[in-house]
């Protein structure tokens, strides 16, 4: 069983009018089955209404599913006494790094996650200056966050997940409030504490660029699992992408493009390099 | 003009001020705010002033930083000094016309200057030297006695920490509204109350909007965090107090006892 795995996974939102009649129901997550292994990084992609960010709640037990089920490390998130355990397990950095900073000195809200689930105060000090030089804001600690740049807000929001210590981080569209020198930042935070910390990594976007380098990718439309399938296989299927309404990247656009135009390159070319090579052979 | 608030921001500097336990800082505000209230003479007013100059000396904010919380309140103390100055009854020391101001006047106006100035630059230096999150820390371990009678000290204390990390975001967003609405026309220049509070409406509707959003996010981000109430609660900073309170609980026993000295020889 992996670190993850959702079964028939399925999320109503209900609609209710003033007498709290139910006026209708939306499925957000429709029957997603989903396995995650340990140390795995997953990328989940999806156009705005896709219910990618439903099924992330999910994970950290913040939404309980409506049919179907899903475990993390091994319990079940909808058993109330699991609720702490998985959140502890599972972090999850969100969308807008203002409204998750709770303190006003960097330091302060790294440590607060680990004051929440009862560390000891030397550990917590420890934890802390090892989560903000994993994500290298190590010198910014005294800082108040009001005074950062979004990366680095989204990097302080990393480092506070970072903190406890989880198995497993989700990532919900880290980077949609971030500029293009912001959004790279991030990223390569992500892969970093992956690559060399074996955190899960479980990365929400819309944007192309940033899955490229996935282990996995999900592509989610209407609450359902559409497409799945290593980065390179995904991106082989322009037509389908574009029905889905996602933007492929520049690279993998160009060349097939080219291929349509009936020059000799492979299909799933990711990035500028490949094509070169492909080009020049 | 909403840059000008300085309430509750952190200046982050070293300094003795910095260091000192936040339950020192919260005992010696409220010294400090009983001292204000007990000199009402010029000697007491040296004496405060003199206080007052060594603790902004010794916390290394500078003083442009303190001054900036005044211009907020610049109207209300015109407003104080002015119904004190003509309403307060007594010996006249110039009349026109039919107003006259008097001594007593003259006296209590100054006096509500004096206190409101110095009790805007007090408090700013607590919340200046402070982090909000020490100063619930303080704030908790003070109050701790009233969680036997049931009042949730820890929730009321993360609330008001939360309000203070806030207030800087939420003045930028009014500012960002303000510009937004004055570029389709809105006018906030307007003269007079009931076009003033009408000019209120697109600014403060759209505020409350994204606040609650904002309070929603936050909510969320904090569960996502484990947080479940004080209950089990370790701490990052836990308060111990050093010498150097031992030494300020005595310097604020000192400036008390001559301050009410002051007050009772004059």
């Amino acid at each position: 069983m992996g670190i993850i795995e959702a079964k028939d996974l399925v999320h109503e939102y209900y609609r209710r009018d003033e007498e709290g009649n139910v006026e209708s129901i939306e499925t957000a997550v429709n029957h997603v089955n989903l396995t995650v292994e340990p140390g795995q990084f997953i990328s989940i992609l999806g156009h705005n209404g896709s219910g990618k960010s439903t099924l992330a709640k999910h994970i950290n037990a913040l939404l309980l599913p409506t049919e179907g089920s899903l475990w993390v490390d091994g319990k079940d998130t909808s058993v109330h006494a699991n609720e702490l355990p998985i959140r502890k397990t599972a972090g999850m950095v969100f969308q807008n790094p203002d409204n998750q900073i709770i303190a006003s000195v960097v330091e302060e809200d790294v440590g607060f996650g680990p004051e929440n689930i009862g560390i000891e105060t030397d550990e917590i000090w420890r934890r802390v200056e090892k989560a903000l030089t994993a994500v290298g804001m190590w010198e910014y600690r005294s800082h108040s966050p009001n005074r950062l740049s979004g990366g680095q807000k989204q990097r302080v929001a990393i480092a506070g997940v970072m903190a406890m210590e989880p198995k497993c981080i989700i990532l919900d569209e880290p980077t949609a409030m971030l500029d293009p020198d912001g959004r790279k930042e991030v990223i390569e935070t992500v892969h970093e504490l992956n690559r060399k910390k074996g955190v899960t990594v479980i990365l929400i976007t819309h944007y192309m660029e940033e899955v490229v380098d996935s282990d996995y990718v999900y592509v989610m439309e209407k609450g359902s699992v559409v497409m799945k399938g290593k980065p390179r296989e995904i991106f082989s299927q322009v037509e389908a992408l574009k029905q889905y309404r996602l933007d492929v990247p520049q690279v993998t656009l160009l060349a097939h493009e080219l291929r349509q135009a009936g020059m000799d390159i492979p299909e799933g070319i990711l990035t500028r390099e490949e094509l070169l090579e492909a080009l020049c052979h | 003009m909403l840059k000008d608030i300085t309430l509750g921001q952190y200046y982050p500097v070293n300094s003795v001020i910095h260091r000192l336990d936040p339950r020192v800082k919260l005992l010696g505000t409220l010294v400090y705010i009983i001292c204000l209230f007990v000199a009402d003479h010029v000697a007491g007013f040296i004496f405060m002033t003199a206080v007052l100059a060594a603790v902004i000396l010794l916390s290394k904010v500078p003083f442009s930083y303190m001054v900036r919380g005044l211009k907020a309140i610049v109207m209300l103390l015109v407003i104080a000094a002015a119904f004190n100055l003509f309403l307060t009854p007594g010996e006249a020391a110039v009349t026109l016309w039919k107003i006259s101001i008097t001594w007593a006047g003259i006296r209590s106006a100054l006096l509500m200057v004096f206190r409101m100035t110095y009790l805007i630059i007090g408090t700013s230096i607590m919340t200046l030297t402070t982090t909000p999150n020490q100063l619930t820390d303080g704030l908790e371990k003070s109050l701790g006695v009233l969680n036997l009678v049931h009042v949730p000290v820890h929730e009321i204390a993360m609330m008001m920490s939360i309000a203070l990390r806030f207030i800087p975001i939420l003045i930028e967003e009014t500012d960002k509204i303000m510009k937004a609405q004055m570029a389709r026309g809105a006018d906030f220049e307007k003269k007079g109350l009931v076009n003033k509070a009408k000019a209120m409406v697109p600014l403060l509707v759209p505020l409350f909007v994204s606040a609650f959003r904002r309070a929603n996010d936050l909510a969320l981000a904090m569960e996502a965090r484990c947080y479940h109430g004080g209950a089990g609660r370790t701490k990052m900073k836990p308060l111990h107090y050093q010498k150097r309170d031992a030494v300020a609980y005595i310097l604020l026993a000192v400036v008390m006892i001559v301050s009410i000295a002051i007050a009772v020889v004059w």
